[in-house]
């Protein structure tokens, strides 16, 4: 086991901090935060860019990319992803925590951690479409507003989590 | 009234604010540790619950802020984002995603996070990430009957369950406070760096318990629109507050005089309004007095609002909910519809002793009465003024 050395903020005071962000979003702009969104709309715009055609037949892609239609880009994920960047930068800025690592268990070699990561990153990308969210638009938002499918997208997350755990854990212990 | 977006603050502007929440968000979430893989991966393995700790502090938290706001009136629960369920595709698309979290050791939000400072890890991540929402959408047609499936609207957890909103927030609470304490202690046993160990125990339980009395506060707090409505209905209101009247005959008198700072706003049922209506009556049941659909025309100071219904005692009471909610310049019809009817739109004379004063008023009622009615007739085709539904804010991912 190795120690996680860096100090971090103690995550009660961190989690009211966050509550407050989530709070002042919802009572700004009457929607919570959230991260897969900013994904989507970039993955349309590069499909868009590469394959105009194919874009605007897709039943997905389409409504996203109709003429007269503002660059999806130009949208409230997109901006408010380019601030967590921005945000996240100046923590790690401040924290001293800025540097090219990866973080992986101890029996792993990187390049399994980076195969793995890249699996689970394309599962969250096709789970947070089903569930029309992620982990802070469906879940943390969703339960803000006490909406029963942030509940149900919360507990399907973590709970899956703590099933297939034992399975992976050479990749993380 | 919450939320501005997007009166009075527009789309454009929107975007900024976005910006900023967005730093906010990426600040905090990179300060409690959420850059870090091996950090998130130790939820699942019992060596740091950090991830529970600052998921369920900032959950609760925004929950007890948005229940507080909302009952201060100071945000309209109509207008903001519920997400809606699918049901099937939110279970199968968690379970996908709960394994994403397994194999992956990120989130989306987390990951791009982790990125920004450099992990390594989490740029592939964010590259599966859109490897992932590409097939999704690639593959589309093949799923999108599940996709659209087990549709239940934007439903409220508590209504699920049963419970009152106040219940359910205090329930949450507790069973968040009970998880802290138990995963500190499984946490603890498991791994001899965990973060808990650092924790200031006497602090950690004069927060906790501060919280459990806010949860129960939350308990006893009413819907707003209840407290509004028993509070106003007290004798002890009505007596602490004055209720100003209009009587018929000046209100016909700037009705004929086609005044411009006046809005007749009628609180009867729809069926009611639909058969006889005063000259530019909008019709509001008092129910629908609280949200911000109905701001635009309530909120106009430099207008008297004088609030009508077949008799003086409802009007009254819409009277006192707008005063309590803080409308001002508002008044009530002296004796109601039925009061207005007899003395300016009846035939019959009514029952004033004839002395001069009182035939000046007769001769005035008479005038009115022809000129209301005839704006009554010209009434009926013309555009009636709609409730402002509140543009619903797109929200989710």
């Amino acid at each position: 086991m190795h120690q996680i050395t860096t100090k971090y903020m103690n995550p009660y005071l961190a989690g009211f901090l966050l509550g407050l962000v989530l709070l002042m979003s919802i009572f700004i702009t009457g929607r919570g935060l959230g991260a897969s969104g900013a994904i989507k709309s970039s993955v349309v715009t590069i499909v868009n860019g590469i394959a105009p055609e194919h874009a605007a037949n897709s039943d997905y892609y389409g409504p996203y990319v109709e003429e007269g239609k503002e660059s999806p880009m130009k949208s409230w994920l997109v901006f408010e992803m380019v601030g967590v960047i921005l945000g996240a930068f100046l923590s790690g800025l401040i924290s001293d925590r800025l540097g090219f690592v990866s973080e992986r268990g101890p029996r792993i070699q990187n390049s399994t951690r980076w195969i793995f990561a890249v699996i689970g990153g394309a599962l969250f990308g096709i789970g947070a479409q089903f569930a029309r969210g992620c982990t802070s638009g469906a879940a943390l938002s969703g339960m803000a507003v006490l909406s029963t499918a942030g509940f149900v997208t919360m507990l399907a997350i973590f709970g899956t989590g703590y099933l297939v755990a034992y399975f992976f854990r050479r990749l993380w212990i | 009234m919450g939320p501005f977006v997007p009166d009075p603050i527009s789309n454009e502007l929107n975007l900024v604010i976005a910006l900023i929440l967005g730093v906010a968000f990426g600040f905090v979430l990179e300060q409690a540790g959420f850059s870090s893989s091996r950090r998130l991966a130790g939820l699942f393995y019992g060596y740091d619950f950090t991830v529970l700790r600052v998921f369920f502090s900032a959950a609760v938290t925004a929950m007890g802020g948005i229940m507080l706001l909302s009952y201060f009136g100071l945000l309209d629960m109509g207008a903001i984002y519920i997400n809606p369920l699918w049901l099937w595709p939110a279970i199968v698309g968690g379970a996908i995603m709960g394994v994403g979290f397994i194999l992956g050791g990120y989130c989306p939000g987390t990951s791009i996070c982790a990125a920004s400072i450099g992990k390594i890890d989490a740029l592939f991540f964010v590259g599966g990430i859109f490897l992932g929402v590409f097939t999704f959408a690639e593959m589309y047609s093949s799923w999108h009957a599940f996709y659209e499936s087990s549709a239940l609207g934007p439903i409220r957890v508590y209504d699920s369950l049963g419970l009152s909103a106040g219940w359910f927030a205090f329930v949450l609470i507790a069973v968040a406070l009970i998880a802290f304490a138990v995963t500190s202690m499984i946490e603890k046993r498991v791994s001899p760096f965990a973060p808990s160990r650092e924790f200031h125990i006497r602090r950690h339980v004069i927060v906790a318990a501060a919280t459990v009395l806010a949860g129960a506060f939350l308990i006893a707090l009413p819907n707003r629109k209840e407290r509004v409505m028993t509070e106003v209905s007290t004798p002890k209101h009505l007596a602490h507050c004055e209720t100003k009247y209009m009587t018929a005959d000046e209100l016909a008198f700037r009705l004929v005089d086609q005044e411009p700072n006046i809005q007749i706003i009628d609180v009867r049922g729809p069926e009611a309004f639909a058969q006889f209506a005063l000259p530019g009556a909008v019709n509001i049941k008092i129910e629908n007095l609280f949200g911000k659909e109905w701001n635009h025309l309530l909120g106009q100071r430099h207008v008297k609002k004088v609030l009508v219904a077949d008799n003086q005692d409802n009007a009254i009471e819409a009277y006192h909910v707008l005063d309590e909610i803080g409308y001002r310049n508002l008044a009530v019809l002296e004796g109601g519809l039925l009061g207005f009817r007899q003395q300016i739109l009846s035939d019959a004379p009514s029952d004033l002793a004839m002395n001069s004063t009182d035939e000046v008023v007769q001769e005035f009622r008479q005038e009115a009465r022809g000129t209301i009615e005839t704006m009554i007739k010209e009434q009926k085709d013309k555009p009636k003024v709609e409730a402002k539904k509140p543009k619903k804010v797109a929200g989710g991912c």
